[in-house]
């Protein structure tokens, strides 16, 4: 993975440095709230119910187990023992104090890591497939471009004030693990007829109270020019973007209002103008930064690992898990490894301090000491060999992390909600915890089978709610909780917008609810059918039937 | 406020800037908007004194590519602090117009965007600030290193990394 080297490190040292001195004006008085507050949004300082919330950037997902130790050391000594991870894959901490905050920077700094543009109207963190340089699939790794992209984008100086916040995601394989479709820009790599490599370029994808699929404006871009047609796109969004409603502020909204076709002819107008300006990477950089992704040095293993396949046949247990949780790898003899982080009456996406640390050590023991953040909320180790699975798996049980459910209804996406976010409308915490509850037979759960579930607490949509097979999202109806149901989204290749299945369900009726679909879904399916199958094939109204029929 | 150029307070600033309805004057250097400018151009052929305009946000500046020259001064407004239209004004003006005049930031000019200002292009400074030469000297020393190449002559970081090695001497 990427290391700094000392220019790397000089900017992140200035960098808190920076932020040191804004937080003692603002401790000292001499800065107002109103004031300092879009200087801490762009370290990643939040207010929210009860105290500061500090996003920490993982840079499209990859952690070192020295930078997950650090986490599990923040969260100790600063927080209250464990920490959050998002569907953006960046980590975050509920209870920080406002004047602890330059010192947790200077502590991230230490191992490569920062707060930078999580927050405010710039360019987020560019996210990836958490497969990226071991999917059997793949064309290319998305991880060279994905920082390639965050290095053009950090302190960009002319598009560090954007109509609104702008996320970009990258892939390079077929098979979507990225939600590239709910993304300002979505970069998809793949060959074209002459078998050079590059990117589809999807623009105007995003969820919130406009939930929007990005549309293609350029089938193929030749990969060399990623960093000036993304400043095309960029200058355009940042000249043209609404800047009047913050609602409306979002590159979705101007593609949607002057049409794909229109806004692809803006972007390539000013592409072509801007040609001249100098601003791909060097050859020598790319190399540079190329050679940093090199994968790990595999052992040269045969395709079967006869002891591995035993295991699975002699404990059920086991078998289940790598049913769920272990992936197709492209290196003989080596799998991958999905660490779900949604154990029964769990909160989805939390960790402890001690269950970071054991991860960390768990990864140098058996994956080249790497751990990746998925934007589904779990972690990944992405290089284990399959004769050490069962041991693997041994060792997460002992830390609660070996929960045999990874696309399954259990493995759901939440948003902190009303527990924490001062947007929220509703929990989505104690949601998704008790359906966790109702679902947690392993045998009812396989034979549901794939199953996205994903609740966002308000409709900003944090918990993709749109894309979920089955998305909940809370809402307020004169002071008490109450849940939509959507059916049939998806962020996958195939990615659609769930549709409402009728008026919203109160806090104690939306399990039951959940329930019911799943229901339905068993008594009407065709053998080999997902969920996302019979829901396209049968729609609403057998779903609406039985939720609303007896009324 | 204050006018900050070339890191030095500009006491004297010669520009008088012209509301929209007010008599422009016959003598002196005058700034008029952009809008008011391509409205009466004509009006202004035969001053004997610099004309400078102001762009506001929104203002589509191709349609002053053609007179780009005439320009002493070419003011760029910050209606808030965080509308960041002015910064594409700016990189717009240098590189694809080729404008060497003076680029002045007026409006909320304040002190934590004055380095971003002076990567895209601006040169000139109407900040917003108790202590405006202090917030210019601290902003602008803040950072060392920068990653991408922007309006300006600091060496990106990525060209830093690859120093081009002086060729052989031919013996």
């Amino acid at each position: 993975m990427y290391r700094y080297d000392e220019y790397d490190h000089r900017i992140l040292a200035e960098r808190v440095e920076q932020f040191r001195d804004q937080v003692g004006r603002r401790i000292a008085g001499d800065i107002s709230e109103d004031e300092f507050k879009p200087l801490r949004l762009m370290n990643g300082l939040y207010l929210q119910l009860h105290a500061y919330m500090l996003r920490v950037a993982i840079p499209y997902g990859m952690l070192s187990s020295t930078q997950l130790r650090k986490l599990a050391y923040i969260a100790r000594r600063f927080d209250k023992g464990y920490g959050h991870f998002t569907t953006r894959q960046n980590i975050q901490y509920h209870w920080i104090k406002l004047e602890q905050a330059p010192d947790i920077l200077g502590e991230l700094a230490e191992v490569e890591m920062h707060a930078i543009q999580t927050s405010g109207n710039c360019v987020r963190n560019t996210t990836a497939d958490q497969f990226a340089g071991v999917a059997f699939d793949e064309i290319e790794d998305p991880r060279v471009w994905c920082e390639i992209v965050r290095q053009w984008s950090t302190f960009h100086p002319e598009f560090s004030f954007l109509p609104r916040k702008f996320k970009i995601a990258i892939t390079g394989s077929p098979h979507d693990r990225a939600a590239l479709c709910v993304h300002d820009i979505g970069l998809r790599m793949h060959r074209d007829a002459a078998g050079e490599i590059g990117f589809e370029v999807m623009v105007g994808g995003g969820q919130g109270r406009t939930p929007m699929l990005a549309e293609t404006i350029r089938p193929f871009l030749p990969k060399q020019y990623l960093l000036s047609y993304l400043e095309a796109i960029l200058r355009v969004y940042n000249q043209l973007g609404r800047r009047d409603n913050i609602h409306k502020a979002r590159i979705k909204i101007l593609v949607g209002a002057v049409g794909a076709a229109e806004f692809a002819r803006l972007v390539e107008a000013e592409w072509q103008a801007s040609r001249n300006e100098d601003l791909e990477l060097p050859a020598a950089e790319f190399e540079r930064i190329h050679a940093h992704f090199a994968l790990p040095p595999y052992e040269a293993l045969p395709a079967e690992t006869p002891a591995f396949h035993a295991k699975r046949f002699e404990n059920r247990e086991f078998a289940r898990w790598v049913r769920t949780n272990v992936s197709r790898h492209k290196q003989p003899g080596y799998a991958i490894v999905t660490v779900s982080l949604k154990p029964e009456g769990g909160v989805p996406g939390d960790a402890s301090d001690r269950q970071m640390e054991a991860m960390a050590d768990i990864a140098e023991r058996f994956s080249f000491g790497e751990v990746r953040v998925t934007h589904e909320q779990n972690l990944v180790l992405a290089h284990v060999k399959e004769a050490d699975l069962y041991e693997l798996w041994r060792n997460l049980g002992f830390f609660d992390l070996a929960a045999a459910n990874a696309g399954l209804i259990t493995d759901i996406i939440a948003c902190p909600g009303l527990d924490y976010c001062s947007l929220a409308n509703a929990r989505s915490i104690p949601v998704s915890q008790a359906i966790g509850r109702r679902f947690a037979d392993p045998e009812r759960q396989a034979r549901i089978g794939e199953l996205k579930i994903k609740i966002s607490g308000c409709i900003n949509a944090c918990g993709h709610h749109h894309v979920g097979h089955i998305g909940i999202l809370g809402v307020d109806k004169k002071g008490e909780e109450f849940y939509q149901i959507t059916l049939g989204g998806s962020a996958d290749e195939t990615a659609a917008l769930g549709d409402i299945v009728g008026p919203a369900f109160a806090y104690d009726r939306v399990v039951d609810a959940v329930d019911t679909i799943v229901d339905t879904y068993l008594g009407i399916r065709i053998e080999g059918e997902r969920f996302l199958d019979t829901y396209r094939r049968v729609g609403l109204q057998p779903f609406k039937e039985r939720l609303y029929g007896a009324r | 406020m204050a006018l900050v150029k070339n890191g030095t307070l500009v006491a004297d600033d010669e520009w008088r800037f012209v509301a929209e309805a007010d008599e422009i004057p016959a003598e002196g250097a005058v700034v008029v908007t952009a809008r008011r400018w391509l409205k009466e151009r004509d009006r202004f052929a035969g001053r004997n004194a610099p004309t400078g305009i102001k762009i506001e946000a929104g203002d589509d500046i191709k349609a002053l590519a053609a007179d780009i020259d005439r320009f002493g001064l070419v003011a760029v407004d910050f209606p808030k602090f965080n509308d960041g239209r002015g910064y594409s004004t700016a990189h717009l003006l240098r590189e694809r117009y080729g404008y060497k005049g003076e680029i002045r930031a007026v409006g909320r000019v304040l002190r934590d965007s004055l380095l971003y200002m002076h990567r895209c292009g601006f040169d000139a400074f109407d900040i917003v600030d108790k202590d405006p030469l202090g917030a210019w000297r601290q902003k602008l020393g803040e950072m060392s290193v920068f990653y991408q190449p922007a309006t300006d002559d600091r060496t990106p970081a990525r060209e830093l990394r690859h120093p081009r090695r002086p060729l052989a001497r031919a013996s």
